[in-house]
């Protein structure tokens, strides 16, 4: 079963420009339509549980917007 | 330390070294070359950097990078090369980092000759790149003076974080004479705060000549004003001879003043009540003390290897006060003693009054006789 | 999802400034800045490095980086870069320049570094056009591609072909590492981060003159979205400028990085 991961996306940096949406193999990145940055962008948001942590939207990035979490693997217990 | 007999080029290289010189990069041009070859060899020798590099264009920027490394750095050069240097230069001031560059001057305009002239000096009192800088310039007239001159070159770039050109001409270059070489200064320790070392515990330091807000571009624009007006108020650096007395004054700088110096010692011996006053800040320009000379003299004889660059200088600090007459060779002609004995000669018997611009057609009718006659 | 910074996988380089860039959105000029950052982060050299900025749309790099920086003249970094290293040969020294500062006025000053084998490193971002001023013709502009002074496409009997500067490059004895990547997807950003963390340590184990060419978008003048941007990259630029190691001395491909 995929990790769980989370992204959390800079407001003054985000430029809108999408190559995260494009990017993202889960699918689970939108431009946030609803709102915009003190600069004027649309932001990119999750927008859908699925997210894995998998730092690509973070890659393609060219602003270094994003910042990504993934969930550490549960240890077995002995 | 004792006199030896020291060939120009060569000694105000030394010279540089000794003043803690750390970066020389340069380009190969007549008369200049033998500065480059030195420091090829000397530079290495104490474990300082030395780069020929492709271009004047090149080599320019190359200083501008040491500079801003916060490293006594310059080049040095003849007049084609300095012309490529101009972006450069403005860069260099428009950044406020400090450099030193010698111009060894050559006939032209264009690629000229390789004999000595003073055809540059409009081009380095203004800066020799865009925009509004200042930069200092020095004109030695010695192998002598042009040691103690490089040395306080890097004295005064350091001091005002300035550009300072030093100007000599081929014949200062080529020239050997009795002088001494000061001692090896120790390098510093530490780095100017303002430059780019590494930014350690620290802000970064980011040097650049960029103000793309106007407003702001003005501010440093006004604090490169300020600077020039201290400069102008400490720094003014000039030499006389037999002017207590004198009735006429010769204004003239580099080996012309030297020619002039042998030209007012004969006509003193035949009771010519001649004296020079030679510029060695051709930026800041004597203004004030040419005023005052203007003030006690009934003539001014300007001489220079131009077309008459400096006469401007001067025409403007004597407003009008006295005749102002000129001689010139250009072209990579250098005067020799006997013509401005010649022109001393015939200034001393001059009364005429002369109209403003007057002075370089006149010249021109006796310089083109001379030209005729084969001198 | 309340995640901790124990789960923090990757977070915005300390080697790049606080600083919002004027780059267009979308343009990977910003992708570049960040692979630079990164691998000083991850080298720890962001202390003692000191870039060296072109004219172009990175004429502002020194205020995206949070170390020592300075502005060069058009197409002099190279040659600014040299005098930096020369008299602080311990400090780390990088030039980043755009294609018509380093292929066009900055010719001279790029081949004569490599020839010098100048101990420093270029980041070269080729995006065949000149962004700052309006989109015009650069050196490496495809024959065909339609710019502000190529109005109906670059015609190669009137203007020649676009230069492959790594290909050139690599025919000289003093280049130590010469080689192209691209930035238009992940797989190839992570290659070019790769190459850019070789190309820094070069300079930092003394091995001489080191490049990377960077294939990169410019959507605005080229009148694309950022995405379709990239893929403009990977089906005409990739075609022309092939990826590839051009030049790799033998004491620099037994680094693992």
């Amino acid at each position: 079963m995929a990790l769980k991961g989370t992204i959390e996306v800079d407001p003054m940096h985000c430029k809108g420009c999408s190559l995260c949406v494009d990017a993202c193999p889960q699918n689970v990145i939108a431009l946030d339509m609803e709102h915009l940055t003190p600069k004027g962008y649309h932001p990119a948001h999750l927008i859908a549980e699925g997210c894995t942590g998998c730092v690509i939207c973070a890659i393609v990035c060219p602003d270094a917007a994003i910042t990504v979490y993934r969930e550490t693997k549960k240890k077995k217990v002995a | 330390m004792a006199k030896e007999l020291l060939k120009g080029n060569e000694a105000f290289a030394e010279a540089a070294v000794r003043a803690g010189l750390e970066g020389f990069f340069g380009y190969p041009i007549t008369p200049s070359t033998e500065f480059l070859e030195y420091m090829a060899k000397r530079m290495p020798s104490v474990g300082r950097a030395f780069v020929q590099a492709e271009s004047e264009v090149a080599a320019i920027n190359m200083v501008y990078g040491a500079a801003c490394a916060g490293k006594r750095t310059m080049t040095a050069t003849s007049s084609p090369g300095f012309s490529l240097m101009g972006e450069g230069l403005s860069y260099i001031a428009g950044t406020e980092v400090p450099a030193v560059v010698a111009n060894v001057m050559r006939g032209g305009p264009g690629l000229g000759n390789i004999a000595p002239s003073q055809g540059d000096y409009n081009q380095m009192v203004k800066g020799g790149g865009h925009g509004d800088y200042f930069p200092i310039v020095l004109a030695p007239a010695s192998v002598q003076e042009a040691i103690d001159y490089i040395t306080l070159a890097f004295d005064l770039a350091d001091k005002y974080r300035s550009l300072v050109f030093v100007a000599v001409d081929g014949n200062l270059g080529q020239m050997m004479e009795p002088a001494e070489l000061p001692p090896m200064r120790e390098l510093p320790e530490e780095p100017p705060e303002w430059a780019v070392y590494g930014a350690k515990d620290r802000e970064p330091n980011r040097l650049s000549s960029i103000y793309i807000d106007a407003p702001d571009e003005e501010v440093a624009n006004v604090r490169f004003v300020k600077r020039w007006l201290e400069i102008e108020k400490n720094e003014v650096i000039y030499k006389e001879y037999d002017l207590d007395d004198a009735e006429i004054a010769i204004i003239s700088f580099g080996v012309a003043g030297r020619v002039c110096s042998s030209a007012v010692r004969v006509a003193r011996e035949e009771d010519i009540k001649v004296g020079l006053f030679r510029p060695i800040t051709l930026a800041p320009f004597p203004k004030k003390e040419i005023a005052a000379l203007s003030k006690r003299v009934r003539r001014i004889l300007v001489v220079e290897m131009n077309s008459g660059m400096m006469l401007d200088d001067v025409k403007q600090a004597v407003a009008g006060r006295v005749p102002i007459e000129f001689y010139g060779r250009m072209g990579g002609m250098t005067p020799f003693p006997d013509e401005v004995l010649d022109e001393i000669r015939r200034v001393n018997q001059n009364e005429e009054e002369i109209a403003d611009g007057m002075e370089r057609v006149e010249w021109l009718e006796r310089l083109e006789k001379r030209i005729e006659r084969g001198e | 999802m309340v995640m901790e910074k124990v789960n923090l996988v990757y977070e915005r380089p300390e080697s790049l400034a606080t600083t919002t860039t004027h780059y267009c959105p979308g343009c990977t000029h910003g992708t570049a800045h960040r692979l630079v950052a990164e691998v000083l982060d991850e080298m720890g050299i962001r202390e003692k490095t000191i870039g060296v900025a072109p004219v172009g749309c990175s004429v502002f790099a020194y205020d995206y980086f949070n170390h020592d920086y300075v502005e060069a003249a058009h197409g002099r970094a190279p040659a600014m870069a040299t005098g930096i290293k020369r008299v602080r040969p311990e400090n780390t020294v990088y030039a980043y320049q755009g294609d018509g500062d380093l292929a066009s006025i900055g010719m001279a000053e790029i081949v004569h570094a490599a020839i010098r084998g100048e101990n420093i490193t270029v980041i070269f971002v080729n995006n065949a056009i000149y962004g700052m001023t309006g989109g015009q013709m650069a050196p490496t502009t495809l024959p065909g591609m339609k710019t502000t002074s190529s109005p109906n496409g670059r015609d190669v009997e009137e203007t020649g072909y676009p230069i492959r500067m790594s290909e050139m490059l690599a025919t000289i004895d003093g280049a130590s590492y010469v080689v192209r990547r691209s930035l238009h997807n992940p797989a190839n950003i992570r290659k070019a981060k790769k190459a850019i963390r070789k190309a820094f340590e070069v300079q930092e184990r003394g091995l001489g003159f080191s490049i990377v060419e960077l294939l990169s978008s410019c959507p605005t003048n080229w009148k694309l979205t950022p995405v379709q941007a990239l893929s403009f990259i990977e089906e005409q630029m990739v075609p022309y400028f092939p990826l590839e190691d051009f030049r790799v001395m033998p004491e620099v491909a037994a680094i693992r990085v």
